[in-house]
């Protein structure tokens, strides 16, 4: 591996980025090519496979390799990739029309191989490129063209979606928190295996202001909990809030530190299955939503695997005379 | 006893038919399988046809759950399974009543007499049984109680009747080998082979075997020894046996050997296709396999596999083809190099799924969204099936092209005698040079072949991003110009075009160049259309046949024969998809003979077909 200093413009390719100004992928892309600098490889050596969305645009704006495929099959083609060539870094990029709807089979398979690849699922919530739809993480009564009464339709939470396919890394960050998701992808990156960020992104034209306080940078901080392994569960812009956990129901609840003393509030264990269930379901207002690695448990990776299991061999005419 | 051979209907060296029918799971085709074997080491020539349900264990002695073998051979050329047996082995009540109209009249049929009892009868619907009433008076019947005979010499094994019933399928192999005088040596040592860790169903099946022989001795009935037996080796034959799944297995595995890219071999599970992934799931020296979550996954990861420096490969039935064109779409978008093979069965839908039909030609050639043309190759006969696989390879790398092979259900089971190639002079397939990063565009193209470079993502210098958005001639880089859109598509079909320019010009496979009417025959349907030609031109009718390797594009010279015959038709398992392409093409009324029963074509059908064209 050729690790470097580099430079996040060493990864700025020279096409003209064409999202909507304001658009919350641009925060994407930028915490994503300091990340991609900040890990050091050459951008020869990292592929971007994407899907058809606004998201799946994004390879384009990258020096690294790139391949912007069809509507939900991302993950698949990516696999492809990763069996013909498992020493290249392999980044997955969708939205949630592309990795939960058209895609959502995919999605599940590639979490549950576990397959070396850092998936990152924008969802802001919305069909943007299709100008607007209700998308499958919408809430219910999202109005939009083709909901013009409201959607009657349950949304699915894309981290415990991720969780329950069997994902071993489960991550959440939101696009304007410019400091937490860069550490976020590079801790997806890190991981061997199949690791899954949703990151909670706006859409300003079709969706704008979806998620809320939890990418308002001036009020995410009472909206979200930043988790990190090891520490208190603390939260609140004074860090006056902490979380419980009730190891009978699973279940979190909110506390206030001046009632609860700091030594009961739960303790960030990403390793904990459990927990990461209970994390990814606690939703606003209600609850802080959970940002930072939910879970990362260490199994065996897929493409290694199946090498260690069969030998790819040599081939040569004596081999295929063998054969015959 | 009968006459053994009615000498009026058969010619001393006319080739013979057996067909083994019973249970899915008497173990028919393991039985006919070792028949085959027994043949090809006895220098024959032969073809084979598994005709087995899609039920997997159907209840036993029902019609729907009968399974069944049919071999043609002989000393001379033999091209096709057979239009009709000369001899039926049938295992129960509902595979006679099934299997009775493929028995050519006065032909041998011999019956397990074991279940020809009331609740027999009554599975299989059959209210008298046949075995009284007379109404098998135009066949020479022999009736055997096979499974009563069986469960007899394993007697002394002390096996238990369920398990001693299962050998009955070599009791009644050791009848047949004493019927054609076989040799039972190979099928000893393979059952050695097999069941070395299993002494128990070992003895159980030899015993079986050579109680079958032995009977045959015993009793009298009528054996085809002397004619059915070559009368000397045939020259070259290796006494190998190969079915069209095993040869495109082999084919692949040439392909890394010939190009020195590993292939990756991506599929979901679909009936007839399954059989190539389970057959490659086993090699390892440069070919892996891939079971998907689903179609769409599969051709997805196989373009990943190709894109990522390996040549990826995907396979499936017609469903299967129908969810993955919109990833062929990017495939030809991307200009990547992907062989899709399409096995393919009776449809539309579920159709009969075990029962071979051509009817994806049209779907191959044109069923994709946008213009997005692809070469597509069919094999002709289960051999074709290795060559066919490193021409695909070959045209995908040499055109930087998703290439589709059309196989079907017929040709993947039938088997025949192979000789393997010499892998010495099997030809490079030789990798376009990849230029330095000066001035370096993705989409860049080879003066002759037009195809764009290979670049591996690795390649230091080249990174490039590509996709399904048009590109801009060259640069590769997203173009929405009209008058860039209209040369990338004329591009595209040139490319695919110019294959053509590389290939061999098409020549007629039999007849005269006056002949009077010209057969076109693509894929499985080779044996019977030669056959029927053949045997048409020794009528004093004269008929050529030319046959179709490269579906798409078409062939060099396919014009000009077009041209010089008075009438052309195609014999295809279809309604007429071909024809309709040569229509259109060629401005030229080809005909069509069409065969959409699920079977193969009959060679006396084809005949009458082909003569009735000419008369017209």
């Amino acid at each position: 591996m050729n690790v470097i200093p580099m430079k996040p413009d060493e990864f700025e390719s020279d096409q003209e980025v064409r999202w909507c100004p304001g658009c919350g992928d641009y925060a994407i892309l930028k915490a994503v090519r300091g990340v991609l600098a900040d890990i050091g490889r050459s951008p020869h050596e990292v592929v971007f496979v994407s899907g058809i969305g606004c998201a799946a645009r994004l390879p384009y704006y990258l020096t690294t390799y790139g391949f912007h495929t069809i509507h939900g099959r991302a993950p698949a083609v990516a696999t492809g990739v990763k069996l013909a060539n498992p020493s290249l870094d392999v980044w997955v990029i969708g939205g949630d029309g592309d990795m939960l709807s058209i895609g959502g089979n995919h999605t599940l398979h590639v979490l549950r191989r576990n397959v070396d690849l850092n998936i990152l699922l924008f969802n802001n919530a919305i069909y943007g490129l299709t100008k607007g739809q209700y998308s499958p993480t919408s809430p219910v009564g999202t109005r939009s063209p083709s909901t013009p009464g409201g959607s009657v339709e349950a949304p699915v939470n894309a981290a415990l979606f991720a969780l329950g396919a069997g994902g071993k890394f489960v991550a959440r960050g939101a696009d304007t928190l410019q400091k937490h998701l860069p550490q976020v992808l590079r801790r997806a990156h890190d991981h061997k295996g199949a690791s899954f960020v949703e990151i909670l992104q706006n859409c300003i034209v079709y969706n704008d202001g979806a998620f809320g306080a939890i990418n308002d940078r001036s009020e995410s901080h009472n909206a979200t909990i930043r988790l990190e392994h090891g520490k208190p569960m603390v939260f609140g812009k004074d860090e006056d809030k902490g979380l419980v956990f009730d190891e009978r129901v699973l279940k979190f609840e909110v506390v206030n530190l001046a009632d609860v003393p700091r030594d009961r509030l739960c303790v960030h264990d990403e390793t904990s299955l459990d927990r990461a269930f209970a994390l990814a379901r606690l939703e606003q207002p209600r609850f802080p939503v959970a940002l930072g690695v939910l879970y990362a448990a260490l199994a065996p990776e897929f493409v290694e695997t199946r090498k260690a299991m069969k030998k790819p061999g040599t081939w040569d005419r004596a081999s295929l005379k063998a054969l015959f | 006893m009968t006459t053994v051979l009615d000498t009026t209907t058969r010619q001393p060296n006319r080739p013979l038919v057996v067909r083994f029918a019973g249970d899915s799971g008497d173990g028919i085709q393991l039985a006919g399988y070792e028949f085959a074997r027994s043949t090809a080491e006895a220098g024959a020539d032969f073809m084979t046809f598994p005709d087995y349900p899609a039920e997997i264990r159907a209840p036993a002695g029902t019609t729907f759950g009968v399974s069944a073998f049919q071999i043609q051979f002989g000393s001379g050329e033999v091209l096709t399974p057979g239009d009709e047996a000369d001899v039926l082995i049938a295992f129960n009540p509902a595979a006679l009543k099934t299997n009775l109209q493929y028995l050519r009249p006065g032909g041998l049929l011999v019956v397990d007499e074991t279940h020809f009892d009331a609740r027999g009868l009554k599975k299989a619907g059959i209210a008298a049984s046949p075995l009284e009433d007379g109404s098998l008076n135009r066949y020479q019947v022999v009736t055997v109680a096979i499974t009563k005979r069986a469960l007899e010499a394993l007697a002394s094994l002390d096996l238990g009747r369920k398990f001693a019933s299962r050998a009955r399928n070599f009791w009644a192999l050791g009848l047949v080998y004493w019927l054609f005088g076989r040799d039972m040596a190979p099928t000893v040592a393979l059952l050695e082979r097999k069941f070395a860790n299993d002494p128990e169903v070992l003895g159980a099946n030899l015993l079986a075997l050579k109680a079958g022989y032995a009977h045959g001795e015993t009793v009298e009935i009528p054996r085809y020894e002397e004619l059915a037996r070559p009368r000397k080796k045939l020259q070259g034959a290796k006494g190998r046996i190969i079915s069209g799944t095993q040869a495109m297995a082999l084919g692949i595995a040439a392909i890394p050997v010939l190009s020195q890219r590993e292939v990756i071999y991506c599929s979901y599970p679909i009936t007839p296709a399954s059989a190539l992934l389970h057959t490659l799931a086993r090699y390892s020296n440069g070919v892996s396999t891939f079971q998907a979550e689903d179609e769409i996954a599969a051709a997805s990861a196989a373009i990943g596999a190709s894109y990522g420096g390996a040549l990826g490969m995907t396979a499936s039935s017609g469903p299967g083809l129908a969810l993955k064109t919109e990833a062929l779409g990017l495939a030809v978008m991307a200009e990547l190099p992907l062989v899709v093979i399409d096995v393919q069965r009776a449809g539309p839908s579920t159709g009969m799924p075990t029962k071979p039909e051509q009817s994806d030609l049209t779907m191959a050639i044109h069923g994709r969204h946008g213009e997005a043309p692809l070469p597509v190759f069919a094999p002709a006969t289960p051999e074709d099936c290795f060559w066919i696989m490193i021409e695909a390879a070959r045209t995908a790398i040499e055109a930087m092209t998703p290439v589709i092979v059309l196989s079907d259900a017929y040709l993947a089971n039938a088997a025949s005698d192979w000789t393997p190639p010499d892998v010495d002079k099997l030809a490079d397939i030789t990798l376009a040079p990849v230029s330095g990063p000066d001035a370096f565009q993705a989409y860049a193209r080879d003066g002759t072949t037009l195809a764009r470079q290979w670049v591996l993502p690795g390649t230091k210098g080249l990174a490039h991003r590509i996709g399904g958005i048009e590109k801009q001639a060259g640069s590769g880089h997203i173009s929405y110009d009209p008058a860039n859109h209209a040369e990338m598509v004329r591009l595209r079909a040139e490319k695919i075009a110019r294959i053509a320019d590389r290939r061999p010009a098409i020549e007629l496979e039999s007849g005269a160049d006056d002949a009077d009417i010209l057969v076109i025959g693509w894929g499985s349907t080779y044996g019977a259309i030669q056959q029927a030609v053949r045997e048409l031109n020794d009528e004093g009718k004269r008929a050529a046949h030319v046959h179709l390797r490269q579906l798409w594009p078409l062939p060099k010279g396919l014009g000009e024969l077009l041209e010089r015959y008075p009438r052309s038709i195609t014999a295809e398992m279809n309604s007429g998809q071909l024809a309709s392409i040569l229509r259109s093409e060629f401005l030229k009324p080809v005909g069509h003979i069409s065969n959409i029963t699920g079977q193969p074509f009959r060679v006396r059908d084809l005949k009458s077909a082909i003569a009735a064209r000419i008369e017209a």
